[in-house]
């Protein structure tokens, strides 16, 4: 069992996702930095689909109950066990023993594996916690405890080395489904900032409004992770895990790989590139 | 039936209308029960149905497919959500009408509504099934709070908050009737197709 010491802004449980259930309004939710997750899972011997832990910001402080292995990716922050610095990815706590995983230097979100997973009652099949729809576990809180699963893998090392963040993202975008609503090209004219109002629902951009080629309302129809939505202001924001599944915002475009996103702090600079 | 392409992974089919974009749902659902289709998602909007995770050249199977929209008229079950018809806006709904309030009541009372989509939230669904000409307008503020089970209409649809949300659709009644429940199978007690009727309490 683990104790919340410090649960910071926003520290979830997260998988790999609850997917199939958007035509009952669910979102797919799951772990922004899904690689990062597959990392640390990776490293203490658990499945891929294993919940951990994914901290915004300001990171968490956690005490375990019971001796534990666990593992550290993502975001750039300092870890400590028990007040001493820690630099390997993976370490052993014994019962008792606090880790603290600091503020983020680089990047935005860290994930904690510990060998078992964090073992809280699935719901419609995932442990990820869905700040959107209000499914699955609740967001963690000061005091609050957290079972472990029993370890079952050998830990192994990580199959893929993780990105350095980049002080600018470029995302590759494919047009559609509702380019023509929105003078387009302008997406892939400008450079756009990371606004701070965005949260694991959406990345939202800051830049130079896209000009409206379509006036009026377009019925609610299906979202995907990544979309491009413009709404009214015409500043887009990209969809990620915890996006709505039907709107009634155009979608211009589709961004094939998020998890950039997940790791861009407010102000980093967002450039797309017109894959068609 | 119009395709289009939604990132690498997706599609989206825009229908002509309502009803045939409801044909196109569940011809798609039976489709992938029978191992025709292969796809994470199949999720109907008010005139669309996108296919979340589709392998490639699906958009050329779909083109050999024809839904057949007598086969899914009346198919969905039929759920009936008991329903107290005192809503705060049900006077102005009526007004808009031009109809007295107990008129108004009868009309929802008689229409048999469709399930088009959900969203909004989990068991939040869209019911179709008012005619173009009784479509409300949504309040002009979202009130903060509108309780669980609180029986609305907006623009043509009508629906029944799962949850305690904020929302601006213009409240008729309230039903106990329980929307969503992640222990239930299916969770949602008003999915895609299911066809319902509001009865008077």
């Amino acid at each position: 069992m683990i104790t919340v010491l410090r649960a910071g802004p926003l520290t979830t449980v997260q998988d790999l996702g609850r997917p199939g259930w958007a035509h009952l309004g669910v979102p797919r939710s799951g772990a922004l930095d899904v690689p990062a997750l597959r990392r640390a899972n990776r490293l203490v011997g658990n499945p891929d689909g294993a919940a951990g832990l994914e901290t915004t910001l300001m990171g968490c402080r956690l005490r375990f109950e019971q001796p534990a292995t666990v593992a550290v990716t993502g975001a750039t922050a300092a870890v400590t066990l028990d007040r001493l610095a820690v630099h390997a990815p993976v370490l052993p706590v014994p019962a008792g023993g606090v880790l603290e995983i600091g503020r983020a230097t680089a990047g935005v979100r860290s994930y904690l594996a510990v060998a078992g997973g964090i073992a809280v009652e699935p719901v419609l099949g995932s442990r990820s916690t869905d700040t959107l729809a209000g499914v699955g576990p609740a967001k963690l809180a000061d005091g609050m405890t957290l079972p472990v699963g029993s370890s079952t893998g050998r830990a192994g090392p990580p199959d893929e080395d993780a990105p350095a963040p980049a002080a600018e993202l470029v995302l590759g975008v494919r047009r559609g489904p509702r380019d023509d609503w929105y003078d387009v090209a302008g997406l892939f004219e400008q450079a756009y900032t990371v606004s701070p109002v965005s949260n694991r629902v959406g990345a939202r951009l800051a830049g130079a409004p896209l000009t409206r080629r379509i006036e009026g309302e377009l019925p609610s129809e299906g979202v995907v992770l990544g979309a491009v939505q413009v709404p009214a202001d015409g500043q887009p924001i990209v969809f990620l895990a915890d996006h709505p599944t039907t709107g009634g915002y155009p979608i211009v475009g589709v961004v094939g790989d998020v998890t950039p996103l997940a790791q861009a702090r407010p102000g980093t600079t967002v450039r797309f590139r017109d894959l068609d | 039936m119009r395709l289009r392409r939604v990132g690498t992974g997706a599609l989206l089919l825009e229908c002509e209308d309502a009803e045939r974009a409801e044909a196109w749902r569940a011809e798609l659902w039976r489709r992938r029960e029978a191992g025709e289709l292969s796809a994470a998602e199949i999720v109907p909007g008010a005139t669309t149905v996108l296919l979340d995770g589709v392998a490639p050249g699906t958009a050329r199977l779909l083109a050999g497919w024809t839904p057949d929209p007598a086969a899914t008229a009346a198919a969905g079950p039929l759920v009936e959500i008991p329903t107290v018809f005192d809503g705060e806006d049900l006077p102005d709904v009526a007004e808009h009408w031009a109809v007295p309030v107990g008129e108004a009541v009868r009309r929802l009372a008689d229409t048999e509504f469709t399930v088009a989509f959900c969203g909004f939230a989990p068991g939040f669904a869209y019911l179709r099934g008012l005619p173009p000409e009784w479509a409300v307008p949504r309040l002009a503020a979202p009130r903060p709070r509108v309780p669980a089970g609180a029986v609305g209409l907006a623009s043509g649809f009508a629906g029944i908050y799962p949850t305690a949300s904020p929302g601006g659709w213009r409240l008729v009644g309230r039903t106990g009737s329980v929307l969503f429940d992640v222990r239930r199978e299916p969770p949602a007690l008003l999915a895609p197709g299911t066809r319902v009727r509001l009865v008077v309490r």
